[in-house]
């Protein structure tokens, strides 16, 4: 497996009197290859938890393995980690810096020693894989678009060739076509380079359609952790914690609450649809 | 990490002197101050320590507060008081070498670190009981008097109480950015001096892009709720003194005339 943590704790501001407590005990482990939806309202611990897993944030109790290794050996090198674990923030274009684009996705691989060459040639796979060509490379990170840039500052991370990529919230602030466009990317990453994704969201529509796991933060501490269907399942427990199951689940249960024997397994619309249309036809 | 950085060192309990109004608070501290400097005899300062501590009690800040400022004058205060200590002509009392302590040197340097002290934590009591934001209030509506000889009071105080609005939004953005390049490797620890220098560019560039950005914003933001300065502009909170600021200011001025009096009949 690639990661896993264990009894994490993690408490803001020790010793003070402002102490606050961000993750409570939480154990998880992410596989080799998977594509795990983490989801929670705001101040449910899942950005601190995602800083936790590539050594930005250090626990204050518990433990944290990559590839079997503890992260919080001495000796353990950190950049390294930082490299393999590629972490995307919240609104990823505030960190673009250089004077353009090529430069700025250069950035990361200069960091990790590589040589010029080698950078650019990262640079130039980052930016296809976000789907930017050869007419973006000379121009500023600051005349393009919201989504544009937020294409860049992944590709930025990208450059890195990280084993695991985790996203926080990539699609917040975006149209509705820039989303589409960057999960689709997010997801052909999962399946052409069968790259590990974490997908941070409060958005249950998003992540439903593409995530194998889904993980539901709530207080920091982790409540759900098992496939979308069956976590959707509990939406009344998540309607509680402040968040929802995707509408079509709603659909779904109260087809059923009208006696329609719709199978409750469905988490997405084409699935729906495809059921009423057998029911239909029946 | 950044995040322990706290400016305006407010202490948030509900005591008499918190409740005091800002105006009073400063109006207070200045006459401690200009009585530290009347003081210059031993009963002076024997009422001083008097009025300072009665302050400290009523405020229900833990003391650890109020001496945590003295770290940062450290240095200031080993200087001077050695200075007045060795420095001061007067009647030897010990010698080593070129260096004599004498009985003056002695008085003086005792008043000297007492009174640094003193102001130090005098000041304190104000910060820790009041806002930033009613600090700037006091100032603004204290100097007001201003306005008639062409100084900008209103704005000044506007831009005050907008800057340090500002600087724990800066703080945690600069975190935030500084996460976000040391995930893309950045290393803001290792290298001499020029290197430690060159490599703040990836944190400096978007910090201030986005401080620019916030400050649009903001100007936007006030521009369509009409703000359009003092002129006329009501507050949602006035400043009302109430009958324990006067008990406050008659105290203030029983201890001021106290401490004058001594200093004209001694």
């Amino acid at each position: 497996m690639a990661i896993k943590a264990e009894h994490l704790n993690y408490v803001y501001g020790l010793g003070t009197a402002f102490e606050q407590c961000a993750l409570k005990d939480v154990n998880l482990e992410i596989n080799d290859g998977e594509f795990v939806g983490l989801i929670g309202h705001t101040g449910s611990g899942k950005s601190t938890l995602i800083q936790h897993l590539n050594g930005l944030m250090k626990a204050t109790d518990g433990a944290i393995y990559y590839n079997g290794r503890n992260i919080y050996d001495a000796g353990y090198n950190l950049r390294a980690l930082r490299s393999k674990v590629g972490l995307v923030f919240q609104y990823p274009e505030h960190q673009l810096f250089e004077i353009n684009v090529f430069t700025d996705v250069c950035f990361g691989p200069k960091n990790q020693g590589l040589s010029r060459q080698d950078a650019e040639k990262r640079a130039r796979e980052a930016l296809t894989m976000v789907g930017l060509d050869e007419s973006f490379y000379a121009r500023s990170p600051f005349e393009l678009s919201g989504g544009q840039k937020r294409r860049v500052a992944i590709a930025g991370v990208l450059a890195m060739k990280p084993e695991v990529l985790i996203l926080d919230e990539p699609t917040a602030g975006l149209d509705p076509r820039g989303r589409d466009e960057i999960l689709d990317q997010i997801a052909q990453l999962h399946k052409e380079r069968n790259m590990t994704i974490i997908l941070v969201s409060h958005s249950m529509e998003d992540i439903a359609r593409y995530v194998d796991r889904i993980l539901v933060m709530n207080h920091g501490e982790k409540v759900f952790d098992d496939t979308p269907k069956e976590v959707f399942k509990h939406y009344k427990e998540l309607e509680a914690i402040g968040l929802a199951a995707p509408k079509i689940t709603y659909v779904v249960h109260s087809l059923r609450d009208h006696g329609v024997p719709v199978d409750d397994n469905i988490t997405t619309v084409e699935e729906a649809r495809d059921e009423i249309l057998r029911l239909l036809e029946k | 990490m950044l995040k322990d950085i706290t400016l305006g060192q407010y202490y948030p309990v509900d005591s008499k002197l918190h409740r005091l109004d800002p105006r009073t608070k400063l109006f207070g501290t200045m006459v401690f101050i200009i009585s530290l400097f009347i003081a210059n005899d031993i009963w002076a300062y024997l009422i001083a320590t008097f009025f300072l501590i009665s302050s400290i009690r009523l405020s229900q800040v833990p003391f650890k507060f109020m001496v945590r400022g003295l770290k940062a004058i450290v240095f200031l205060l080993l200087i001077s008081v050695s200075f007045n200590l060795f420095l001061t002509p007067g009647e030897p009392i010990f010698r080593l070498g070129f260096l004599k302590l004498t009985r003056e040197g002695v008085k003086i340097a005792s008043f000297m670190g007492v009174r640094l002290i003193y102001l130090v934590v005098g000041s304190s009591i104000m910060t820790l009981t009041t806002t930033p934001n009613q600090l700037t209030d006091g100032l603004e509506k204290s100097l007001g008097f201003l306005k008639k000889v062409g100084v900008p009071v209103h704005e000044v105080s506007m831009m005050m109480s907008i800057a340090l609005r500002f600087i724990p939004i800066l703080v945690e953005e600069t975190d935030k950015i500084m996460k976000a390049q040391m995930a893309r490797g950045a290393d803001f620890e290792t290298g001499n001096l020029i290197q430690k220098a060159k490599n703040m560019i990836p944190l400096l560039v978007p910090l201030f892009i986005s401080a620019f950005r916030r400050a649009t914003d903001l100007a936007m933001a006030m521009e369509a709720r009409c703000y359009r300065g003092g002129e006329g502009r009501t507050k949602m909170k006035p400043l009302r003194y109430g009958k324990q600021d006067g008990i406050a200011y008659l105290v203030c001025l029983v201890y001021l005339a106290a401490i004058a009096g001594l200093r004209i009949m001694g």
